[in-house]
């Protein structure tokens, strides 16, 4: 796994930073809150890898790396959307409607079987974006509005979700999904190029600045001329886009566009990202830590998984009071680094 | 929600016209799908359809009504379908020992998960969207883990619950009617009514005038479980099973929805018990009506999108009073 090594003070906390007190405590907490997710992974990791037998194999590994991948590109987008103090709950759709279209485009070549879904996805992100910058509306329940109108469009153009539209396992596409290079899957190397650009694009370009001044606040943005419609529009339509290759992604991956997916995904991503130490509150957060957030997902649920008397119902009670603990801890970090 | 403060401010008449708009708009689509139903639809006119359009919005309207207490306070509680399901779990585990204890059971249920989801709200301080996120895997988690598939639920007194009628009106949408009047009574005449509507308006005003913040927001989100225990409850003396995987999906949405519609702000300080009433009804409405012309389901869920966006459109521009 890449985990990029990042600045721990991200530009849009510094007022935090500079409270007078501010101390060893203060760091450790904030090193908490960033890292906490990082040493919960490897602690649970080697745990795992001693309890069970099949838990460090190359196979479950990789296995779990390619499984996580999906998940990663969706949660990498709401880190930004998030980062702005926004939310996106159209993602799950976005991807199953991403995954539908190229499916049903890997027949007319890849080229249309990943540009058709991008532009289709990137328009509702578009549309999320416009409502939610242009038009004020609250992103939650744009985003909400978004996310049954993409499964409808879906539904629509499935046949209400009876039909699956099959890729061919020979086309190029189904490498996308299928390849290996250097023994790793493809859609794994994909995630880490894109966690790079977006940790790069978070931290060093100026769209990067906007987007952290407009979650601190976006009024101060909006007076020292920071263009937050613009940052807003671009966030979210960035958040379609990903979304939506991940549907690609994982089309490729199955060899066809699955209908039944990408439920409660809106979900898992903002767990994800939460976990990985971005406030929902805005203004600070960092894509590693939701990569970081994505894999502690997957291995707790490939723990349960392994201890097999444990069915899948427990494994949402799990996550479910894993994330109410993470929240918790969050929160009460949260507050000692604004209290001191 | 982070509304910017920088908006250009709105002539006084529009303004006044803009929140008729958003408080009456719901009552206007209402008119507008009737009208086109009684036109177009046949046999929309007949006391069966209303009878059946009322049983199926009875359980939305009821978990509405909670919905709007938590939106009321600025919050939100995203678990009410998971909560639904933990009470058909719960039903069918307990129905041996009598409706009565299973229905207490039931409530139990509910306000335990409420006052989980207020407690992390009021004490711990996390924001509800992301507290009742986590309760809503868990708990639905729980439910499976309790009742781990479907399971039929016969019994006399369940069944006459669920299809009985008084002078032709089922007992589901009386408990539904009566449920609305309760909460709306509760939140314009009583003192804890005021206090919701006054920490939604500004919680750190609330916590200075020396309101009980804390015990009004947990007992909120006791209300909004409990609703939705019993909106379980129903559905599922109704379809007599319980079926914990699928009851109460997405639930949350069409509650929000209805609430949304039906003119109660996202921005808390304001609830309208009437309007999400109408809400709820014309959801149904609209979907009825869509099904009922042949327009396959998927388009449901386009057009329940649809007017969403339109109706928070309305209501964009008048921020808090």
């Amino acid at each position: 796994m890449t985990v990029m090594k990042e600045q721990p003070a991200p530009l849009a906390t510094t007022t935090d930073q500079d409270s007078p007190g501010s101390g060893r405590g203060e760091r450790l907490s904030a090193h908490a809150q960033q890292h906490g997710a990082l040493v919960a992974l490897v602690v649970l990791a080697v745990v795992a890898s001693f309890s069970f037998d099949s838990f460090a194999t190359g196979d479950n590994v990789e296995n779990m790396a390619v499984s996580s991948a999906f998940l990663a590109v969706v949660a990498l987008g709401m880190t930004f959307v998030i980062i702005t103090g926004g939310i996106d709950l159209s993602v799950g759709s976005v991807f199953v409607l991403g995954g539908v279209l190229a499916a049903w485009g890997s027949r007319y070549g890849t080229v249309v079987a990943i540009l058709l879904p991008l532009t289709v996805c990137g328009l509702v992100g578009l549309v999320n974006g416009l409502l939610i910058a242009k038009a004020r509306l609250a992103p939650f329940i744009v985003t909400l509005a978004t996310m049954l109108a993409a499964r409808g469009v879906m539904l629509n153009i499935t046949d209400e979700g009876g039909r699956t539209y099959l890729v061919d396992k020979d086309a190029f596409f189904a490498q996308l999904g299928q390849g290996k290079v250097l023994g790793i899957g493809t859609p794994v190397w994909i995630t880490a190029v894109l966690f790079v650009v977006g940790a790069v694009a978070l931290r060093r370009s100026r769209f990067g600045q906007h987007v952290y001044a407009v979650g601190g606040n976006e009024d101060a943005a909006a007076l020292m001329g920071t263009p937050v419609a613009r940052t807003k529009i671009i966030v979210y339509t960035l958040s379609g886009v990903l979304a939506g290759l991940a549907g690609v992604l994982n089309a490729a991956w199955l060899t066809s566009g699955v209908t039944i997916l990408g439920i409660g995904m809106e979900l898992d991503a903002i767990a994800a990202v939460v976990i990985g130490g971005t406030l929902l509150s805005g203004g600070m957060g960092f894509v590693s830590g939701s990569l970081v957030g994505v894999v502690l997902l997957k291995v707790i649920q490939n723990i349960i998984n392994q201890i097999g008397s444990l069915d899948s119902a427990y494994q949402q009670v799990a996550s479910g009071a894993f994330l109410v603990v993470v929240i918790i801890a969050q929160t009460w970090l949260g507050r000692r680094r604004r209290v001191l | 929600m982070a509304d910017v403060a920088l908006r250009k401010a709105v002539p006084a008449d529009r303004a006044v016209l803009l929140r008729r708009l958003q408080e009456y708009g719901v009552y206007g689509g209402l008119v507008v799908l009737l009208v086109f139903n009684i036109a177009f639809t046949d046999n929309f006119l007949s006391g069966e359809n209303f009878r059946t359009q009322a049983v199926q919005v009875s359980p939305i309207l009821i978990v509405a009504l909670g919905m709007a207490l938590a939106i009321g306070t600025e919050g939100v509680d995203l678990s009410v379908g998971s909560v639904m399901a933990l009470s058909t779990s719960l039903l069918a585990l307990y129905l041996g020992y009598g409706p009565w204890l299973a229905l207490l059971v039931v409530l139990v249920g509910g306000a335990a998960v409420g006052l989980l989801n207020g407690s992390l709200i009021a004490f711990v301080g996390v924001q509800p969207i992301v507290a009742t996120l986590a309760l809503m895997v868990g708990v639905r988690g729980l439910a499976l883990v309790l009742l781990p598939q479907l399971k039929d639920v016969r019994n006399p007194g369940m069944a006459s619950l669920g299809s009985g009628d008084i002078a032709g009106i089922p007992y589901v949408v009386l408990i539904a009617v009566a449920l609305a009047l309760v909460v709306g009574f509760t939140v314009r005449r009583t003192t804890f009514g005021r206090q919701l509507l006054a920490i939604g308006d500004s919680r750190p005003a609330a916590q200075l005038a020396g309101l009980p913040v804390r015990r009004v927001l947990v007992l909120v989100y006791i209300c909004c479980g409990m609703l939705a225990a019993v909106a379980g409850f129903l559905a599922t003396a109704r379809l007599q099973a319980s079926d914990p995987t699928s009851l109460g999906n997405l639930m949350e949405l069409s509650a929000i929805t209805a609430v949304v519609v039906g003119g109660t702000p996202l921005s808390g300080g304001r609830v309208r018990i009437a309007g999400t009433v109408a809400g709820a009804v014309l959801i149904q409405l609209l979907t009825a009506t869509l099904i009922k012309h042949d327009l396959p389901p998927s388009w449901t869920q386009i057009a329940q999108g649809a007017v969403i966006v339109l109706a928070v459109y309305a209501a964009r521009e008048r921020g808090k009073r």
